[in-house]
């Protein structure tokens, strides 16, 4: 547009051009930068910390924050009052719902009435089963000062746990400190586990010693090559690595191994011929008695 | 020439103070009303309406959705459920007839803190030299969505003055007062009506929505405008009076065509001659009158205090 200009032809008309795309070009750039800051700001402060956790059947993240229009109707709609929209200056993206476990744990509601509320689908409609919401993944953080892990019987967040015995079971291990009882160790299964935070509302520490963690922090994540061989053997209903031929040993005569069985195996009645007898004590005394 | 004391003194000598006021407080009832709607569910547990202007659900069956945050969410590549789509429709239809700026001047709480900083810079006189396109706002609306499309998040609704205000207002407001209190100031000190004038990109979207809405205002008696240019002190988007009231003679109709007319009404309010009036945008021929030029002066005097 600019070469356009016919240069002293019409030098007014040609002059409030100037002053027209000046002008413009002015608003475009104030335009621009605004944007630009709009931009690095949202960047700045799009947030979720560990502790804030979304409603059931949020869009992953990423998506979510282009799906919710912040409208707080899913927030309306919890009979609990879990969920809350954050306000500016917390720690949460501005204006979408989260709760916070410690303080409201989400209750698990059978009809799911705030996925239901919300009206753009940020929330996916698709889950109709609470159970297979997935809004975090409880993990027992501190073995140090959770009760169970001690040796007592608190229990609390196995008890609360609305998918008991699926979500959290209480797995036996021997005490080593007294020799003679067993550990009830509180132990969280994630194909059950919806990450509602009624355990870690419910553990009875100051601070809690379960904590639903977003999935992303709560879960590790295998290499993709990676392949966990038994399980790929039941898939294939045979051994995958190497043929499933009897292992040969080259063991000294007179014993065998019993591989997946009871191991190491001495053919008792050929024991003169062999050097160690299968009962060790007869083998030192039979050092002692060579000895000179 | 002796200007008057402030803008409307005339009317409301002619017509009372009451009906010098009649729009301005029908709008102010509506602002407010809309708003009380909103948080008597929070405030008193009546739930009318729940949730926000961005959605919300009234008497539990009429969805409604601000078509504008939807399209930034569609921007931001997410495909609305029904739901949305049926309350933005419905939302949609609405701005369509009645002209989208009306939106701005009977429903956006922040023109309320707009309102009251024009009030004040006038009452206090306060003169700044900046200027801003009032085509800015069209930048900025094309630039919320491109934010939302290269995000894939509504950006803009992080830091949108309206939305902040309203859900601040129903859900609890934060830090977002320090964005309002911005707004207010930049105003009050830096331009005349700065924000929903020219920058805000809600605004500018309603905008385009009005483009072709029936619901106008209608200058038909213009050739008893005396000039005191009260309107023109009032108006909120002073551009769009001229050619309807001032184009008899350029062959302009005297429909207020503009899109950036908010129907706030208040040119209605102060004209001492009745001159506007609401109407439909249709018939706009520019009736030729003898005595366009003939600015007889019937006016009580009051003009000339
Ligand atoms: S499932 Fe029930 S308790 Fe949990 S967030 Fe939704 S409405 Fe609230
Ligand atoms: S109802 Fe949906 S769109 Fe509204 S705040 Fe909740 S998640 Fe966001
Ligand atoms: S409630 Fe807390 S202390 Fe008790 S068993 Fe569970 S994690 Fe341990
Ligand atoms: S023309 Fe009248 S109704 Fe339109 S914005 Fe101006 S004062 Fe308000």
């Amino acid at each position: 547009m600019i070469q356009q200009q016919s240069p002293s032809s019409q030098p007014p008309a040609s002059a409030s051009r100037r002053r027209f795309l000046l002008s413009s070009a002015r608003t475009a750039g104030g335009a621009a930068l605004m944007g630009l800051s709009i931009g690095l700001y949202s960047r700045q402060s799009i947030s979720l910390p560990a502790e804030a956790l979304r409603p059931p059947g949020a869009l992953a993240e990423k998506d979510f924050l282009g799906a919710c229009i912040r409208c707080g109707l899913c927030v309306r709609n919890c009979p609990f009052d879990t969920l809350s929209l954050a306000e500016l200056g917390e720690p949460v993206t501005t204006g979408t719902p989260y709760f916070i476990a410690r303080d409201v744990p989400c209750e698990m509601c059978d009809d799911i009435p705030c996925v239901k509320a919300c009206p753009t689908g940020a929330l996916n409609h698709s889950l109709e089963n609470i159970d297979d919401a997935r809004m975090g993944l409880a993990v027992l953080l501190d073995e140090e000062t959770c009760l169970n892990f001690q040796g007592l019987r608190c229990d609390v967040c196995y008890r609360i746990c609305p998918a008991i015995e699926k979500a959290i079971t209480l797995e036996h291990v021997a005490n080593v400190r007294t020799g003679k009882h067993a550990l009830f160790i509180p132990t969280v299964h994630s194909d059950h586990c919806t990450g509602c935070g009624k355990c870690e509302r419910g553990c009875v520490l100051e601070e809690a010693a379960i904590k639903v963690l977003p999935l992303n922090l709560a879960k590790g994540e295998l290499g993709h090559h990676y392949r966990w061989g038994w399980k790929e053997k039941e898939k294939a209903g045979r051994s995958l690595v190497s043929p499933d031929i009897k292992h040969e040993y080259n063991l000294p005569e007179g014993q065998h191994y019993d591989y997946e069985g009871e191991g190491l195996i001495f053919d008792d009645n050929t024991s003169n011929g062999a050097p160690f007898s299968s009962d060790p004590l007869k083998t030192l005394n039979q050092g002692m008695k060579e000895a000179p | 020439m002796i200007m008057p004391l402030h803008p409307g003194a005339e009317a409301i000598q002619n017509k009372g103070w009451l009906l010098a006021h009649k729009w301005l407080l029908a709008r102010r009832f509506s602002q407010l009303a809309i708003l009380i709607l909103f948080m008597i569910g929070p405030g008193l547990g009546i739930w009318l309406v729940k949730g926000n202007l961005s959605s919300n659900l009234v008497l539990d069956t009429l969805p409604l959705t601000d078509p504008y945050v939807l399209l930034q969410s569609i921007f931001a590549g997410h495909t609305p459920e029904t739901t949305a789509m049926i309350g933005a429709a419905i939302v949609l239809g609405f701005y369509l007839l009645v002209s989208g700026r009306v939106y701005c001047s009977w429903v956006c709480p922040v023109n309320m803190v707009t309102d009251l900083a024009h009030w004040l810079r006038e009452r206090f006189n306060i003169k700044s030299a900046s200027t801003i396109s009032n085509n800015s706002r069209y930048w900025l609306l094309a630039i919320t969505l491109l934010l939302a499309f290269t995000t894939g998040n509504v950006a803009w609704e992080m830091v949108n003055p309206v939305s902040m205000m309203h859900r601040g207002l129903i859900f609890g407001i934060g830090m977002a007062w320090t964005i309002l209190l911005g707004v207010f100031l930049f105003d009050l000190l830096v331009s005349r009506r700065a924000w929903c004038s020219h920058l805000c990109p809600v605004g500018a979207f309603y905008s385009l929505l009005g483009t072709h809405s029936p619901l106008r205002i209608r200058a038909d008696a213009r050739e008893q405008c005396n000039d005191c240019m009260d309107c023109f002190l009032v108006c909120p988007e002073q551009q769009v009076i001229r050619p309807a009231l001032k184009g008899a003679d350029k062959g302009i109709g005297p429909v207020v065509t503009s899109a950036n007319c908010t129907n706030c009404g208040r040119c209605i309010d102060v004209c001492s001659k009745d001159v506007f009036h609401f109407g439909l945008r249709f018939n706009n021929k520019p009736v030729h009158n003898k005595n366009i030029h003939n600015h007889t002066d019937h006016s009580t005097g009051a003009e000339v205090l």
